[in-house]
């Protein structure tokens, strides 16, 4: 087996016990990018040097006799949202084309110090907006899957890069449901954590109180072990938990549901859910009854109210947030000729930085929050809120874990819904609750749907701070499915 | 552009102002109020900033809790009830001073509400109610380039340091403010006085008015005698000295006077204040309204003061100026008047220090209001602002009572320490100015005079004992006024043989 | 009835600091008027004694000493900047209030 099928806790394992360089598993990972990305566009920046500088440093480290934890010498590719002091940060975005912030993203930071290599960094729907990744300004990722289908979004370049082989981790974030999504429809794990549980500082903000960082893999350990790394609290990020990170290692090597209490969310299913996705979804409730858990039905009504609160809250925060990009301190600066005011630059530059999907949220989020408007829609979502959070608050005192199909449907056609806002924000309707109730919430896959062969995803929620639960549960489902497959399902996903 | 206006007691004659002001305070902490930069007065641009406050992406803020201690302590000393549960909020616009173009502020949910302090004008107590007092952020300083007058209009851009950009502001709002009549630019000016000393008193902010730490924006609006309804207000913004807030209102009173004796009606709008003509002039209209668009701040969460901790605050909170005023003025046994004056002259707490330091009040007060502040008159400076202490106030006080010096030798004292000559102590050295107390010296002086004024000398002998002033005087004038002048007057009629 | 007029969202793009072209201001006018419609199912929640929640977990209270801690040069600072003169960010000429 070559080193790019290999997971990250066996690479981890390899590196430290010296029998390979973090540099030669660096060179693998880059020469596998090199060889498929013309085929995916996983990434938006990748520079050999950069990367193999830090394999070399880690190498160098560990011989030192430096204690890195598990994932040491571990390629990673890093969503281009995050700030890289040694790498440009764009968000995919024109207004941001070539900056180089002058300082690292708390995330950042402890992959370095747990001595993770970032080969590059991943493409995303512009600043995090989209479920697609075809919102980028520099073009579209495809799915490994089916090259003419979406890697899911916002995420989409982080999932396929870990899909493609061309890394075995990566990161996301995760606003309404940019992790778990693109995880479902290319196949693999995604990790949203509680919120606060990871750090946002370093993170360019799409709506502050909705976005949380999370890890990619191909498997659940690898899943948790990411996780881990780069989890805790952050001084530097107010709205961060102090408090330990859930033992999330342990539960995904433990994987054992028996006794546990499973709530299947009665709201997501049925009409509107692709029947692949259903069937298999279905088999995994049976799964998870034959393992020894409990399953019960749990309505959930106002879930339904969730995506249309989620598209007010987020648009409303997101519109403020991407304020400061105004051509006065970094980034894109168009028509300053001289004579123009710097209001009119300001809005020039925007007009030419910005995408349509960012420029309609904005207008969405500043309608929202504007007076005569703001009680009817931003007050009132933000009440929905609440109601929700209840909701998920009634549920877990009747179970452990509540599941759902991950998204309605597997990766659609690239082109299919971009002209559909209301069409494409579906992708996120089992997703976005757990966000906007500060829960944790996993994707793991479950199969195949029957029409189009494409990845179905399993999605695990959990209160907050119950991730280890998440991988736990998650852990077992893939243990029980893999040993019926004979394998990781991405072993089915076509040679590129 | 003109502005018409009417004289400033025919527009009290016919109308009644409502005065209402907003002052912002910048705090003196150590670092900016959601980052680690240093908040150092003058230094250089742009040495001052971090990813936070440039408002770089991915930057977040984390509140200081030094600041939201002193905006605590500032609402209790104003009398405000403390909020037990508050958020910050975002006010949206765009403008190239304020990096993230929203300002992190408070909206709805002030951090202290409802309080009042009261103020003298003129030996009445005006009651000053206090709407709100928050906590929000500084912005940036941007300098206009080309144009004529480095102003901004005209300019042909504009250079921007982002180092005050963050820095702690506490803003303190007035409800509005009635009744205070032909009194209404001095009650403007007392209560802006007053804030300074409270919160000089606190210890939260320099308040220097003249480094911006304390700028004061001033509404006011014009109703008919008689009527009771108010006027529409204008906000006069950026007013930076005590004697501006004064001449702000009286100028608004006397242009919004003209405006609506002449039929006009009054613009809500903000103005601004020209401190060389002492008029305003208009800015911003109101009417094509902002639309801040104020959310509550999703980076940063609540604020829940421990109402122990408040209660803390307010039992350890210092004695504030008026009631200080009050206890001085009876310990010192001075009139209103007097202590007015000392009021005035921002004298109260440097004799209050030369007290402590030993001197007696009445001296200590003979000085400061005195010669000092003749010396402060004619310099232009304040009284602070010599390069004197109370502690030398006070060592000059002790040598005079101890006979070392009298009146005449403790002003040249005084002289020598302002050029900088050193203590009063180095300054009597320095300059040989002790009492001539030898016996033998003043007896050789007092020989000598006699010789020379035979004439004196004689009258007194006879009897004339009035004539002994003229000899004394000569005494003084050959010592260059180092004698003790009463000892000389007991030797000079001990040798010319005469007792009275 | 559409929930948003053209106008409306000029006024909106005006506020956003985006300048539009008219064909943009048309296309948005449409799919905001969408969105909206949709978005406006929040109303159907029943929460009028209901708290709102602007944060996704009940915090308070976190704060920072007030410590100084190192700021970026201003080399670091300016590295981003369109255009810069003497240490400062050169922007194009405000339109403000005359100070
Ligand atoms: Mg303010
Ligand atoms: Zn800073």
């Amino acid at each position: 087996m070559s080193l790019i099928q290999k997971s990250a806790a066996e690479l981890g394992a390899l590196v430290a016990a010296g029998e390979v360089s973090a540099v030669e598993v660096a060179e693998a990972h880059l020469d596998r990018i090199a060889e498929v990305e013309p085929k995916i566009n996983a990434f938006l920046h990748v520079d050999r040097e950069v990367t193999l500088g830090q394999a070399r440093a880690v190498d160098e480290r560990l011989r030192s006799g430096e204690r890195l934890g598990p994932l040491a010498g571990v390629p990673i590719a890093h969503k281009d949202i995050f700030t890289t002091r040694d790498m440009p940060t764009t968000a995919a975005s024109r207004i941001l084309e070539g900056w180089r912030p002058p300082y690292d993203a708390t995330v950042t930071r402890r992959l370095r110090e747990a001595g993770l290599v970032i080969l590059g960094k991943t493409n995303l729907d512009e600043f995090a907006m989209g479920s697609s990744t075809e919102n980028s300004a520099y073009g579209p990722t495809r799915n490994p899957w089916d090259l003419d289908k979406i890697p899911g979004g916002s995420s989409g370049g982080s999932s396929a890069a870990v899909a493609a082989y061309q890394a075995p981790l990566s990161t996301g974030t995760d606003t309404g449901g940019s992790i778990r999504q693109p995880a479902a429809v290319t196949g693999i794990v995604g990790m949203k954590p509680t919120y606060g549980g990871s750090s946002r500082y370093g993170l360019i903000a799409f709506a502050s109180s909705l976005d949380t960082p999370g890890p990619f893999a191909r498997n659940v350990l690898d899943a948790a072990l990411l996780h881990e790394a780069f989890s805790g609290h952050d001084p530097l990020d107010s709205t961060s938990i102090d408090a330990p990170v859930p033992s999330v290692v342990e539960a995904a090597r433990q994987g054992d549901v028996a006794g546990l209490r499973v709530g299947v969310v009665k709201e997501f299913g049925g009409e509107g859910f692709q029947p692949g996705v259903q069937a298999r979804f279905n088999e995994a409730v049976a799964l998870l009854e034959s393992l020894g858990a409990k399953v019960v039905e749990i309505s959930c009504p106002s879930f339904a109210t969730a995506l249309p609160a989620y598209y007010l809250i987020a648009p409303s925060e997101c519109s403020s947030n991407l304020a400061r990009f105004d051509a006065m301190r970094y980034g894109l600066r168009v028509g300053d000729d001289g004579t123009r005011s710097a209001e009119e630059v300001m809005a020039l530059t925007r007009a030419a930085g910005f995408g349509p999907e960012v420029k309609r949220r904005i207008m969405l989020g500043t309608y929202a929050l504007s007076s005569g408007y703001y009680d009817a829609y931003y007050g009132q979502a933000q009440k929905v809120r609440t109601v929700i959070a209840r909701e998920f608050e009634a549920a877990y005192h009747q179970v452990d874990v509540l599941i759902s199909p991950t998204t309605p449907t597997t990766a659609f056609p690239i082109g299919e819904r971009a002209d559909d806002p209301m069409a494409m924000y579906l992708a996120d309707l089992c997703t976005i609750p757990s966000n906007l109730a500060g829960n944790a919430a996993i994707s793991v896959p479950c199969g195949l749907a029957d029409e189009d062969g494409l990845p179905v995803g399993l999605q695990i929620m959990a209160p907050v701070l119950g991730d280890d639960r998440c991988y736990r549960v998650a852990a077992a489902v893939e243990k029980a499915l893999e040993s019926r497959w004979g394998g990781p399902l991405l072993k089915e996903a076509p040679a590129l | 552009m003109t502005t018409t206006k009417m004289s400033y007691d025919e527009a009290l004659d016919r109308f009644e102002p409502v005065l209402g002001l907003e002052t912002h305070v910048e705090l003196g902490t150590a670092s900016k109020m959601f980052c680690g930069c240093r908040t150092m007065f003058g230094a250089p641009p742009n040495t001052q900033v971090c990813p936070t406050c440039l408002a770089l992406p991915g930057s977040l803020p984390v509140a200081n809790a030094q600041a939201i201690e002193s905006t605590i302590r500032i609402g209790l000393a104003l009398n405000c009830s403390i909020a037990e549960w508050c958020r910050f909020a975002r006010k949206n616009y765009f403008y190239p001073d304020m990096p993230k173009n929203y300002q992190i502020s408070q909206y709805d949910e002030p951090l202290c509400f409802d309080g009042y302090i009261d103020v003298e004008v003129d030996g009445e107590t005006v009651r000053i109610e206090i709407e709100r007092v928050h906590l929000e952020e500084d912005t940036g300083k941007s300098t206009h380039v080309g144009g004529a007058t480095g102003r901004i209009h005209g300019a042909d851009y504009s250079i921007v340091d982002y180092n005050r950009a963050g820095i702690p502001l506490v803003e303190i709002v007035t409800k509005p403010i009635p009744g205070a009549d032909r009194l209404a630019p001095e009650v403007a000016r007392a209560y802006v006085t007053e804030l300074r000393e409270i919160m000089r008193s606190l210890g939260v902010s320099d308040v220097r008015m003249e480094e911006g730490s304390l700028r004061c924006d001033v509404n006011v609006s014009l109703m008919p005698r008689g009527s009771s309804e108010w006027g529409t207000r204008t906000e006069t913004k950026n007013v930076n000295s005590l004697r501006s807030v004064e001449r702000a209102v009286r100028s608004e009173i006397e242009r919004q006077g003209a405006v609506l004796a002449d039929g006009g009606r009054i613009v809500q709008e903000t103005r601004h204040f020209h401190e060389d003509t002492g008029t305003t002039t208009s800015g911003r209209s109101k009417e094509e309204a902002q639309d801040y668009r104020y959310f509550p701040e999703p980076d940063l969460v609540p604020i829940a003061p421990d109402p122990a901790w408040v209660a803390e605050l307010k039992a350890a909170l210092p004695e504030l100026p008026s009631v200080k005023r009050k206890r001085l003025q009876a310990e010192w046994g001075l009139s209103d008047l007097d202590m007015q004056a000392m009021h005035n002259a921002d004298a109260i707490d440097l004799v209050e220090a030369t007290v402590a330091a030993g001197a007696p009040a009445a001296d200590a007060r003979k000085w400061w209001m005195g010669e000092l502040a003749r010396r402060a008159n004619e310099s232009g400076t304040a009284l602070a602002e010599l390069p004197i202490t109370p502690a030398h106030i006070a060592r000059v006080t002790e040598l005079v009572a101890s006979g070392a010096l009298n009146d005449k030798l403790a002003r040249e004292v005084l002289e020598g320490v302002l050029n900088g000559e050193g203590t009063p102590d180095e300054v009597v050295d320095k300059r040989g100015l002790k009492i001539v107390n030898d016996e033998g010296e003043l007896s050789a002086i007092i020989d000598e005079v006699l010789a020379a004024n035979a004439d004196a000398a004689e009258k007194v002998r006879s009897g004339k004992i009035a004539a002994v002033g003229a000899l004394v005087g000569g005494v003084m004038k050959a010592s260059r006024g180092k004698a003790d002048a009463a000892r000389a007057r007991v030797l000079i009629l001990e040798k010319l043989g005469v007792s009275e | 009835m559409s929930a948003i007029t053209r106008d409306e969202v000029a006024h909106l793009a005006r506020l956003s600091r985006l300048a539009l072209t008219d064909d943009e201001l048309d296309h948005y006018a449409t799919q905001l008027d969408a969105i909206i419609e949709s978005v406006a199912k929040v109303a159907e929640v029943a929460a009028e004694d209901v708290p709102p929640s602007s944060h996704a977990l009940p915090l308070t209270n976190v704060f920072r000493a007030d410590e100084v801690r190192q700021s970026l040069t201003p080399e670091q600072a300016l590295s981003g900047a369109p255009a810069v003169e003497d240490d400062r960010f050169r922007v194009p000429r405000i339109l403000g209030e005359e100070a």
